[in-house]
Order: C-alpha cells, then structure tokens, then sequence
C-alpha cells in the first residue's frame, strides 16, 4: 500500500507540446516493454526460462518518460527488475531475450541472465540484484559525468525498499555534498516483496530523505508518461545545468509477484491489485492519443502488430542462439 | 637509488601514473593533501566516512571509462565495504560478459601487533582469495610497493593492495627511474637447502630473522615472499619445496580457511612435491582468536620469529 502524499502531483496542466513522432515514440517504447514482458512471463511460466525474472508490467511510464530525456551518452544504473529500463535506453531485444536464456547471443554472454542486463554502448551501466547497491555505483557515473564536464547526466532507478538501506542513504549524501548531476528516480511501487512500504518506512514519506539531504526533490504519478516525461525533462535540464542532484518518486504498482513463480506467494491485496490495474499506464495513453486523435484506433493496432513482431524476432533469435560452451565459464573472469 | 618510505614509495606510484592519465580519481576519507596539491580537488576526493559508498562510486567511475583508487585505509573498514567489493567489483566484469572494465585499486591495511584491538587489526585476505575476479596483492617493501600499484595502476581489473600496518614507515631502497613489478611472482628474500619458508607480509621480517638465527646453528632457510596472493606464484614454492623437502608457511591471519592452508594444499597436491618431502608441511599462523588488546595477550596470538624457529626445528627433527 502507498502512503499520502500531501505534494503529489497527479497530472499536467496542459498535454504535452510535442510533436506527433515523439508522442507516438512514447507510447511505442511502453508497448515494446509491455508485450517483451508479457513474453518473457509467458515463456517463465511454461517452464523454459532458467532463474528469477522481475518482471516490469505496470511501470512502464517510469522507465519510458526518464530515458527518453536522456540522450545515449548519459548513462543509467538499473535494478533487479530492469528489462524496461534496457529498452527505454534503447538496448537490443534480440540480445536481452538471448540473455534471458542464457544463449552465447545474450548481452552478457549468458554469464548474467534476466538480473543482470547491461549495455555499455549505451551507457547502460546495468541491472543489479542486491538491493539499494545501485545507488553508490550510480554516484560514480555521475561524477564521471561530472568531471568529463560535457552536460551529460545520470539516472539511477530503484524501488521503495532500497529506500531503507543503508547504501541509499550514503549515494544521497554524497550526491548531495559534490553536487552531482544525478536523478534518483524512486518507483514506489508500494512493496518490498510482499513487505508494504507502509510497514518498513519510518520516514513514511520517501521526499522526507532528499529533503534531509538538501537534494530538489517531487513526488508524482507514475503512471502518466506525459507527466514522467514532463517532470523529467525538467529536473534533468537543471542536472545539466550542473545544479546537483534531482530526486523524483514516481508512484505505481507492479502487476506480478516480486518475481515469477508459481511458488511465490503474493500477499497484497487483490483490490489493490485489481484497482491498479485499471490504471495501466500503456491503455490510459493509448486512450489518451485517441481521444487526442493524434492515432486511430487502426494505427494503434499496427503499432501493436509491430511490436509483436519484433518481439516475436527477438524470441526466435533467443531460441535458435546456442547455449555457450560449459567452459566458456572460465572466460571473463578478469578483464586483458 | 633513493631511500624513502614505505608510504612514500605508494604516493609515488599513484603520483607518477595519475601524471599519465588525466582520467584518474583518488577517494579516501582523509584528505591526500600531496596528491590534491598536485592534482587538484577534482581527481583527488576527500569522501565521506561510508567505504560502501566510494567503493560503489569507484566501480560506477570505472564503468564510466576512469581508473579510481579508493583508499579505505584499514582492513577492518573494508568490511563495511562488502557489499560492493564482494558483489559488485569483484563479479560485474564476469557477470557482464567482460562487456566493460573496471580498474579500481582497492588499498587497505592489514596486521596486528600495535595494540589496536579486534577491530583495528586483521588479516582477511583469504576471505577474498575466495571471491574470483579480484587480484590481490600483500607488498612487503617501499620497492615492492611502488612496482606493484605500478602494475595495479596499468591493469584493467579490480585490485586490491593489502598493506601490513606496521610497515607503512619502514625506509628502503627505491630507484629514481620508473620500474613496475608483474604480478604473479614471488621473490626469494633468501635462498637456502633445508626448509622453504613462505611468509606473508610482515612475516616476511620474522622469517629472515628466524633464518639469519638459525643459520648459525647450520640450518638452511629459504624464505620465499609470494607478494601477490591472486595471481599466486605457485611455480617457485613448488621448485623450493622440490628442492628442501621441507615447508612451513607462516602467516598473521588466522589459521582456518587461511592463505597458508591453501598453499600447503598446493604441495600436498602436487604429485611430485609431495613425494620429495621428508617431513610434514606445517603452518605457523594468528590463533583463531580476535586480536586481543593488551601486549601480552596479542603476542601470544599472533607468530614471531621464536614461533617460526620452533616449527622449524619441529620438522627438521
């Protein structure tokens, strides 16, 4: 369960001014992670996907509105549950779905799997299975961004219960003290596994923490990519403007359990669950460009069969890849 | 040749490569005064107290394509630094495919025998020879010292430089010309006939000591200093051992799961070693006990020379 928020901010003032190829572009890079997801947790639940897999169904307006912003030299540091953070930055779907099977092909050559997805070439500096351990590296992207002195930033992604490490705490202050072009960007989806940020948060309210901390700091809906978008763009000019670090909580709900399995139980409320699921982010925009008539109905629908189609390729790409060698194990343990 | 510390050999090190490459960040809680004179505030970071969080930034800078030292300064601070040592530094060239690099030299100080307590002394080097895809030094001179974060400096993985506590003041000879030492070999700091005797860090000096004294009673020590635990030189303890018959190893660090019982697994595995030996291979090692506090106490605890002459002249029986 979410707590209040007193400052939240639910949606913008006027939509987007945007042109038409930009919109659409969101929309499309939410579908692309909605229907790779839905994929992946089909292929997990029929038993042909190895290890723990996160999945991202119901957040994709984070991911889509903050790497959007961004541009391909700036870099993110991700998390566990980071396919849609790989997408967004612009990562290949054919080598993330190798990955996730564990094929020769994949991002990491198999050595990594669904939790530890990068790509360098795009200044993905990776996903990262312990929680909260992303933010001090992402403070080192940051001051890598800042000496190099070329306005470029990073992001940092993490959820409600990083919020409560230590590590979190320590990526704050010292963003804070060298002034560091970083965007913390919170997905609150309200959960730690099945533990409620309502339980485990003595802060109650997450902005509490970057306030401590003197960093600029909103709380928004996450689920409005326009509004991700908007505030993102906002508070990634200041980071160029070399103003220090921004902190941005974006509130939303994970459809799936903490991971997929058919074990794992999940103890959230199912009218909780049910209710934010009616607030899908992918169906409120593709609504929103309808209404807006900046699409049909029939050029939503090819979108879609595009979509599949691609994610389609990149699971045949998966499949037909090989496995690695048994002893391919032994490479890459030190770089040359 | 000059003579200078320990810690000034180290400084040098850093100084001439940071001189190379402008894409170099030194973090350490306590301000490098020298080297922010030189370099600027920039490069050179006073950080806050929170070894988690510089360490993490090290592997985001060198993820970002800089070379970072991070100066943790004890070994015991270190440890607050796991996570991202451990989980991070150490797997994320491997766990990533080797997509990237990450150079990061890692300097932390280990030992006991200044009364420091349990929490200011320790040896756990072991425990991250455990961990792949860390490299691992334990320099035991200012010459040492300077050629191997030389090479730290130049390689393009994850180091860690264990330095013994008590050695950062001891003088020696070091060249004025640059000079880097490889790592993955060990010196021989005495060659001798009747025993090996591999000796990590400051046991290195109670070794030669042992040795010098039992020379005189017609007892032949070679005294092999390994100076890299990862990549570890094996070669030259099995040609010595091959060649005495005898082991001993000794080290600071406590005895189980430590470096030495690796390297008695080493001879007693190797096929040909193990049959030129004419005793059993014995270790001289820190008791498995925190260092205690008072003198006496941590004496006992920790091996001396005396301890090391009396396990030689054990197997020697």
């Amino acid at each position: 369960m979410h707590l209040e928020r007193a400052e939240l901010e639910t949606s913008l003032q006027a939509p987007l001014d945007l042109d038409k190829d930009s919109l659409v572009d969101l929309y499309t890079t939410m579908l692309m992670i909605r229907r790779f997801e839905e994929r992946v947790a089909k292929e997990v639940y029929e038993g042909n996907v190895p290890g723990f897999v996160h999945s991202y169904i119901g957040e994709e307006a984070i991911a889509t509105g903050i790497c959007k912003q961004m541009r391909r030299e700036d870099r993110i540091v991700s998390h566990h549950r980071g396919h849609g953070h790989c997408i967004a930055k612009g990562a290949d779907m054919r080598r993330m779905m190798a990955e996730i099977y564990g094929k020769k092909t994949g991002y990491c050559k198999g050595k990594g799997g669904s939790m530890h997805i990068a790509d360098f070439s795009i200044g993905m500096l990776g996903a990262d299975g312990i929680v909260g351990a992303g933010l001090p590296i992402s403070t080192g992207a940051a001051f890598a961004a800042q000496l190099e002195k070329k306005g470029t930033v990073a992001a940092v992604f993490f959820g409600d219960g990083a919020c409560n490490e230590g590590e979190f705490h320590e990526a704050l202050n010292l963003a804070s003290i060298w002034k560091l072009p970083l965007l913390f960007v919170c997905e609150n989806n309200g959960y730690g596994v099945n533990t409620s940020a309502e339980y485990a948060m003595g802060a109650k309210d997450i902005t509490r923490m970057p306030e401590a901390y003197h960093i600029a700091n909103r709380s928004i809906y996450g689920n409005d990519v326009e509004l991700v978008y908007q505030v993102a763009g906002e508070a990634i000019a200041e980071l160029r403007k070399g103003n220090g670090p921004f902190f941005l909580e974006c509130m939303t709900y994970r459809w799936h359990k903490h991971f997929l399995s058919k074990g794992l139980e999940d103890l959230r409320p199912v009218n909780e669950l049910e209710a934010w699921k009616e607030k899908c982010p992918v169906a409120a925009y593709a609504n929103t460009l309808l209404d807006r008539k900046i699409l049909t109905a029939a050029e939503l629908e090819a979108i879609d069969r595009r979509v599949l189609a691609q994610v389609e390729d990149a699971h045949t790409f998966a499949l037909e890849s090989p496995y690695p060698q048994p002893e391919d194990a032994l490479e890459d343990v030190y770089s040359i | 040749m000059r003579e200078i510390t320990y810690e000034q050999a180290a400084k040098e090190a850093i100084q001439e490569e940071f001189r190379k490459n402008p894409r170099t960040v030194h973090m350490s809680t306590d301000l490098a005064a020298d080297l922010q004179q030189e370099f600027g505030a920039d490069r050179i970071r006073v950080t806050p107290i929170a070894e988690n969080n510089f360490v993490g930034a090290s592997i985001g800078l060198a993820g970002s394509g800089f070379r970072t030292v991070a100066n943790i300064r004890m070994a015991t601070f270190g440890f607050v630094a796991l996570d991202q040592i451990m989980n991070h530094a150490a797997k994320i060239t491997y766990m990533f495919g080797g997509q990237a690099k990450f150079p990061i030299l890692i300097r932390m100080t280990v030992g006991a025998g200044y009364s420091g307590a349990a929490e200011h002394s320790i040896s756990p080097y072991s425990m991250f020879m455990n961990v792949p895809g860390l490299k691992i030094l334990l320099p035991t001179t200012p010459y040492d010292v300077k050629g191997l974060l030389k090479t730290a400096l130049t390689d393009n993985n994850p180091v860690i430089s264990f330095e013994p506590f008590l050695l950062g003041g001891m003088k020696g000879q070091v060249p004025d010309e640059e000079y880097s030492i490889p790592f993955g070999k060990a010196s021989v700091r005495r060659e001798g006939t009747d025993v090996t005797v591999v000796a990590f860090a400051r046991m290195v000096y109670e070794a030669l000591g042992a040795a010098e004294d039992l020379a005189s009673e017609g007892i032949s020590l070679e005294v092999i200093d390994p100076r890299t635990l990862v990549p570890f030189d094996g070669e030259t303890v099995l040609r010595s051992v091959k060649k005495t018959g005898r082991l001993v190893v000794i080290d600071e660090a406590c005895q189980t799961c430590g470096a030495a019982a690796e390297i008695l697994a080493l001879v007693s595995s190797d096929k040909e070693a193990f049959g030129k030996l004419k005793a059993a291979p014995a270790r001289v090692c820190g008791l498995d006990v925190p260092i205690p506090f008072s003198p006496p106490m941590e004496k006992f605890a920790i091996p001396d020379k005396g301890k090391l002459i009396d396990a030689v002249l054990k197997i020697m029986r």
